[in-house]
């Protein structure tokens, strides 16, 4: 079963990455070859091989987290599509605990991450409290609440002189203690973005899981997410249920958002957020990774490291004249086939068995 | 003679772990009524459901008329001739009757339905089999019944004569039973060839011509309804003879009360079917029997029991203990035990595999969790001690995914769960409902062994055999109160009945 749905995971993606290429061609045959080579692993094949391998995996780090948190949502009932809106509550206190913060020392960073925690947790509870208590449902409330997250951030940025830079229109650089460590991970990936974020992902991958599988707590909250009415029969309470898990995928978006901006890297335009009407779309990417994942935290560390994998390459193929958001439809058709993966997988499965079935049998 | 009007061979349907139809012949002559009969999981559905062109077989053959019939999708049937009426109505709830039936079979005139032409077809065809229905009420409406009665309506507006009916018995109360019955003879009247999937063998024995056996998978026996008698068919159906008495022990003198109800009333949003000033009280070693009509409160008594819903007015007490305004785990913890109405809805989550369901009462306690974590051999070894003890039959034991046991394998996972609570109450609501001969003898007498055991069971049924058989005490529920009681041993179903139906009252 597990088996199977890996290998449509694995047919999906085959089939989104070829239905990218004849887009290529149709565009650009002549570069079309080299481009593909390029986002499938040609572009780590360079001299700063380690540096690329080190920025890769700093763009993983904050791709887990989202993508655990619309899976950890998933896997209790719910849909949290207000991911956006967590990031960016957790992307902003993440930054002003490193304008402000600087008299915290050491645990700077740490205190920093946290608050980009408890901010992304009390978004995604809105929500939750209003599914609990009122039934209003948490896609509407969250996409809402992406909007709320967005205007309020930018309007408390651009009102407070000692947040803002108003040239750029951009937050104004954190103190240097906030910045997640790096420890040796920069000599092993010399001049990178790498820090300690993806391994703190993978860590709380490792979390969510034991909190999912292992737990009578995540016992509860899937039976509510499968069936509530059982669970409300078995006697677990299930509005708490609700809040606790949209307060649980709320943070992990938070997370995400400090992952992203307490980094010192050169790769993402500067850690400093810019102040601008659009949604962040790092939420959006967390869909697709907890689809792609099957809202399985393992599923998830794999897909994520592919998307980013991806979008890496699609940075590189640039050179050739190819538009970078060639990766976006590619990443778009791999959701399109997984998700018609999960509809025929059954019937492809018997397709198996009986061509198995047909060799031995002369 | 003719060759019959279809004729199933050497049909043969595999499922992971279980061969659900191992090399099964079958034919049904036309004209006939032919009854399919066995328990839970012998493969009766799954027959029908080939012949319905809803699974393919891994092997046979289908003919008509002794010519050979490909059936690949549920259209292919239709051409055929052959209709089906599932145990669950495949009906559009918030459509009307009329537009049901013209569902997927539209007369058209160029963009545009021609309701009214088919209106007055489907008025023919309701005047000729005496179906009366309305054809503008909403199907959320009627009855079940009525419901039942529009599926009818459905495959003769097809024109088909081959008519399949998967338990139409296991919704309907008596009375629509005893209609339905009346329905099937009169389409068999005008030649029409039915196939009738039951396990209810007096049904069978009143409906039928004839009769086919399945036991796990293989057809056992075909008989002429008139040659044999429920005696004979259960033990081909069973493969040995059913205990028919239950004998209970005496009822312990001065017993304490467990489970104490005192001027319970409760109104829906909609002010339907409420309680009204509803008190009972259910002592240790008896079961008490609510006996009524489908829809006078007896669903809204097993919640308020439960804590499903709120108790508005009045007190609950459990153990002696005031637990009106208790949460559900405080009541379960206590000592309530609940066989809900609804297996799919409450009783079981049937995305979660069979042990996980098994301990859905109890994975809060100590084995099963330690410090909050799951312990996984506890679970597993407490899932495969209940499976043996209640012979719950499922193709890969602990493990196996819910949702692909039997019915009565699921309320036999149910009635194991409940009843390994070791709670001093056990409500047990619609307890055999859709379940098989075998399968009722089996929870009865775990019922009964409770109950000598010293525990409490309000049994809340429509099956008035069941209460009568069962119950120690019977109360009856007229429109949310309780207007009789009854020993079972002094009264007879007849006057049972007329109190059921408002009639009198005490």
């Amino acid at each position: 079963m597990k088996n199977s749905m890996f290998q449509a995971s694995l047919i999906s993606i085959a089939l989104g990455l070829l239905f990218g290429f004849i887009i290529m061609v149709f565009f650009n045959p002549f570069q079309a070859f080299p481009g593909m080579f390029t986002v499938i692993g040609g572009w780590l094949l360079h001299p700063e091989f380690l540096r690329r391998l080190g920025d890769w995996l700093y763009l993983v780090g904050p791709l887990i987290l989202t993508g655990l948190s619309v899976g950890f949502a998933f896997k209790t009932g719910l849909f949290n599509i207000g991911v956006t809106g967590q990031y960016t509550m957790g992307m902003f206190a993440g930054i002003v605990v490193g304008i402000y913060g600087g008299f915290l020392g050491p645990i700077h960073w740490v205190v920093a991450v946290i608050a980009a925690i408890v901010a992304g947790a009390l978004w995604g509870l809105l929500p939750g409290l209003l599914k609990a208590f009122f039934s209003v449902h948490e896609v509407i409330a969250s996409i809402m609440f992406n909007y709320i997250a967005m205007i309020t951030v930018n309007q408390l940025i651009q009102s407070n002189l000692e947040l803002v830079n108003v040239a750029f229109q951009k937050t104004r650089p954190i103190e240097l203690s906030a910045y997640l460590p790096t420890y040796f991970l920069r000599d092993w990936f010399p001049r990178s973005s790498i820090d300690i974020g993806i391994i703190l992902a993978i860590l709380v991958a490792l979390v969510v899981y034991i909190v999912l599988e292992k737990t009578t707590f995540g016992y509860e909250l899937k039976t509510v997410g499968t069936n509530r009415f059982a669970a409300k029969y078995a006697g677990i309470l299930e509005q708490r249920s609700i809040i606790l898990s949209m307060s649980i995928s709320g943070a992990l978006a938070g997370m995400a958002g400090a992952l992203y901006f307490l980094s010192l890297g050169a790769i993402n335009s500067g850690n400093q957020y810019s102040v601008s009407g659009v949604l962040l779309g790092a939420g959006f990417e967390g869909i697709a990774v907890a689809l792609l994942g099957q809202s399985s935290p393992l599923g998830i560390l794999l897909s994520a490291s592919f998307i980013s994998f991806i979008q890496r390459g699609g940075f590189f193929m640039q050179i050739f004249d190819i538009k970078i958001e060639i990766i976006e439809i590619m990443i778009a058709a791999i959701i399109y086939s997984s998700a018609i993966a999960a509809f025929i997988q059954p019937y492809l499965g018997q397709w198996f068995k009986w061509k198995k079935t047909k060799k031995v049998s002369p | 003679m003719k060759p019959p009007i279809i004729s199933m061979h050497n049909i043969t349907k595999v499922f992971p772990g279980v061969i659900a139809n191992d090399h099964i012949n079958f034919d049904l002559q036309e004209g006939e009524i032919h009854a399919l009969l066995g328990e839970n999981g012998a493969g009766k559905s799954t027959l029908m459901s080939v012949m319905f062109g809803l699974y393919n077989p891994e092997e046979g053959t289908i003919s008509k008329f002794g010519k050979p019939l490909r059936i690949r999708n549920p259209n292919d049937a239709n051409e055929a001739g052959i209709g089906m009426v599932h145990q669950h109505f495949k009906l559009v709830d918030v459509f009307t009757v009329l537009d049901n039936i013209l569902l997927g079979a539209e007369p058209m005139q160029g963009l545009f339905i021609r309701r009214n032409q088919a209106r007055k077809e489907i008025e023919q065809v309701s005047k000729k089999y005496n179906l009366q229905v309305d054809l503008d009420a909403y199907i959320e409406d009627i009855s079940v019944g009525m419901q039942q009665r529009v599926e009818i309506l459905k495959m003769l507006y097809r024109n088909n004569n081959i008519l399949i009916f998967d338990e139409p018995t296991a919704v309907l109360t008596p009375q629509e039973t005893d209609e339905l019955i009346k329905i099937l003879k009169s389409l068999k009247a005008e030649g029409k060839s039915i196939l009738f999937i039951s396990h209810k063998l007096n049904e069978i024995m009143a409906v039928s011509d004839r009769v086919t056996v399945l036991r796990k998978g293989k057809s056992v026996k075909t008989l002429n309804t008139k040659d044999t008698n429920p005696k004979e068919l259960s033990l081909y159906m069973v493969g040995r003879e059913l205990v028919t008495d239950l004998s209970k022990k005496p009822l312990k003198p001065n017993p304490k009360p467990l489970l104490e109800l005192q001027h319970i009333t409760y109104k829906t949003r909609s002010k339907k079917h409420s309680l009204i000033d509803v008190s009972l009280a259910v002592h240790e070693g008896e079961i008490v029997g609510v006996a009524g009509i489908e829809g006078n409160g007896q669903s809204e008594l097993a919640y308020v029991i439960s804590g499903l819903v709120p108790i508005q007015q009045g007190t609950l007490k459990i153990l002696g203990k005031d637990m009106t305004r208790a949460s559900i785990r405080s009541r379960n913890d206590l000592g309530l035990a609940h066989v809900p109405e609804d297996r799919h809805k409450y009783g079981l989550v049937l995305d979660q595999s069979l042990e996980q369901n098994l301990v859905l009462k109890k994975y809060h306690q100590s084995p099963f969790q330690k410090q909050g974590f799951i312990q996984t051999k506890p679970i597993r070894e407490q899932a495969e001690k209940l499976i043996q003890q209640f012979d719950v039959r499922s193709g890969r034991g602990a493990t196996s995914h819910t949702g692909s046991l039997s019915g009565g394998n699921q309320q036999k996972a149910i009635v194991a769960r409940e009843i390994d609570t070791q709670s001093p109450i056990l409500l047990a609501v619609q307890l055999t409902r859709g379940l098989d001969v075998g399968a009722i003898e089996n929870i009865h007498q775990h019922m009964i062994r409770q109950r000598d055991e010293g525990k409490g069971i309000l049994l809340i049924s429509l099956e008035l055999d069941e209460i009568f058989k069962m119950s120690d005490r019977i109360l009856v529920m007229y429109e949310g109160q309780i207007v009789g009681e009854f020993n079972p041993k002094h009264v007879t179903k007849e006057e049972i009945g007329l109190y059921m139906s408002g009639a009198k009252h005490q």
